[in-house]
């Protein structure tokens, strides 16, 4: 059964485009967004609970627009002892949730703005990000 | 002004009188009272850079097994070491990969286990399995070894890093529509992000431009404990790269060969480092104490990261098929702030050096210099510097059947 809860990723060449619409209008599903941070010509992300009978083709829409489609149901934590501090992990962040705070340039993590989209749990050097299921 | 010598300066250290401060201290003590006091007043700036150095490595010697054995292949953790040494020496690279890894097949390959976490494993005290496999001989008539070691067991252990400590390097982006996955970390398409991994006005070798203090037998916190530069690095370039609009030339590739007991360093400055879809490396702390002798030195010391540049470099496209030139230079106040502007576009800017621990490490050697148990090590030879005239050779794809020789 697909997921309710999901996490979407949007790459910067179709964040303009109107995409979610189509969940509506043509999968007749029932959508509420939990979480967005989209912007013209820059990756975007999203976190989006669907209800429907047509889900999983829904979002098999999205994949088909390359949209990355994750299941919602981890979290993200730092494993604070293996954290140097380098900062490799914060340009990729999609949603600001792991940043520098500067001047010092600790890199400090915002689970709130996390949306388990997991592209630091592969990109750390340190392996610090890690999946709690 | 008078010069002062390593000895003098060692003789304050001594009677616990020396003026010590990080080279962040003395950029701001610089700016506040000026180049002439600071050089009167401070004995020792002290830097340090915490960054994956993919040149780093250890020696080991075993012991003897009874029989003997003499390795003819050994590996850690199944991580291949060197044999091709004395019966029970090897050398263990920190990029080196375990026999099963399934490398880039699937990539980007994670690289999650590689020589620099065997190191990180050894200096954490635990437990490393070792197989070896020999030929016998009439000396040496064991023919293969399964067994457990610990870094105690071990009669030598000698971090050995043929290049570290780089001077300064590019900030890499990425020009081109995919993601790369390099050692410079996750380089998002059509400059999506910018890299960089100096610790800027922190940097050793960023401090001593002209190498007028850094040589074979500088004293150094190395992973922890204490090392010595003992010749220049592989691919030591100090040539000085000229700025366009006419500001003072940027340093460009330094680098340092650096030894030390592993013994002596911790975990925390040692670390296994993983580069999705490149490869497993170890993180290394080193900082250099540099000796105030005169203004001049202290002048370099001093150069904040608003004077100090990186060359940025485009690794979809040139990096990779060695096309010289960059897309411009951007300084580390810049990079330090977050964002730089490439080719007209805004563009994110991360480091892979960490600067929280950089800091760190020059607090702690300015504070065992304080505490008088590190004293200068006064370089028997200095590196060769900008004026060494030293230019990259390039590898070049010959017929193999060439005899020029």
């Amino acid at each position: 059964m697909a997921p309710s809860k999901v996490v979407l990723r949007f790459p910067a060449a179709i964040a303009d485009k109107p995409i979610i619409f189509h969940l509506v209008k043509d999968y007749d599903l029932m959508i509420n967004i939990l979480k967005a941070n989209i912007n013209p010509h820059k990756e975007g992300t999203m976190v989006l609970d669907v209800v429907g009978e047509k889900t999983e083709a829904g979002l098999d829409f999205l994949r088909r627009q390359g949209v990355g489609v994750q299941p919602l149901t981890e979290d993200i934590v730092r494993n604070e002892e293996r954290c140097t501090h380098c900062g490799a992990c914060t340009a990729i962040c999609p949603t600001g949730a792991l940043y520098l705070e500067r001047p010092a340039m600790f890199v400090r993590f915002d689970s709130e703005a996390c949306v388990v989209c997991q592209l630091c749990v592969r990109a750390c050097p340190m392996h610090a990000m890690e999946v709690r299921f | 002004m008078a010069e002062k010598t390593f000895a003098e300066i060692n003789a304050k250290i001594r009677a616990g009188k020396a003026v010590v401060v990080t080279a962040e201290e003395l950029v701001q003590f610089v700016a506040e009272k000026g180049v002439g006091r600071a050089a009167k007043e401070v004995d020792v700036v002290t830097t340090g850079t915490f960054a994956p150095m993919c040149s780093s490595g250890a020696f080991f010697n075993f012991g003897h097994s009874a029989p003997r054995i003499k390795f003819h292949r050994v590996w850690l953790n199944n991580v291949p070491a060197y044999a091709g040494l004395a019966a029970v020496d090897a050398f263990l690279g920190a990029t080196a990969l375990p026999e099963e890894d399934p490398l880039n097949k699937n990539h980007p390959g994670e690289f999650r286990y590689g020589g620099g976490h065997v190191i990180e494993d050894l200096v954490a005290g635990r437990p490393v399995r070792l197989k070896a496999l020999g030929y016998g001989t009439d000396c040496y008539p064991r023919r293969e070894i399964e067994t457990v070691v610990t870094l105690n067991d071990l009669n030598e252990a000698v971090l050995f890093n043929p290049r570290n400590a780089y001077q300064n390097y590019n900030c890499a982006v990425n020009l081109g529509p995919k993601t790369l996955y390099t050692y410079m970390g996750v380089l998002k398409p059509r400059l999506g992000n910018a890299h960089y991994s100096t610790s800027g006005q922190l940097s050793p070798l960023l401090k001593d431009p002209y190498f007028r203090t850094i040589g074979v037998g500088t004293r150094i916190f190395l992973g922890g404990g204490t090392g010595y530069v003992v010749w220049n690095g592989t691919q030591h370039f100090p040539g000085l790269l000229a700025l366009p609009e006419g500001a003072p030339p940027v340093p460009a590739g330094g680098t340092l060969a650096v030894l030390g007991d592993l013994k002596q360093m911790s975990p925390q400055w040692l670390r296994g480092t993983s580069m999705l879809g490149y490869g497993a490396t170890l993180s290394v702390g080193i900082g250099i104490p540099i000796p105030v002798l005169n203004e001049e030195v202290c002048y370099w010391a001093s150069r904040p990261d608003s004077e100090l540049y990186a060359p940025v470099v485009d690794y979809a496209e040139a990096y990779p098929n060695r096309r010289p030139g960059n897309l411009g230079f951007v300084s580390y106040a810049e990079l330090k702030s977050g964002r730089i502007i490439i080719e007209g576009k805004e563009v994110p800017t991360a480091p892979l050096s960490s600067y929280v621990k950089a800091r760190e490490i020059s607090n702690i050697l300015k504070q065992w210099i304080l505490e008088g148990k590190f004293l200068l090590g006064e370089p028997v030879q200095l590196l060769p510097g900008p004026d060494a005239g030293i230019t990259p050779k390039t590898l070049e794809i010959r017929d193999s059947g060439r005899r020029n020789r």
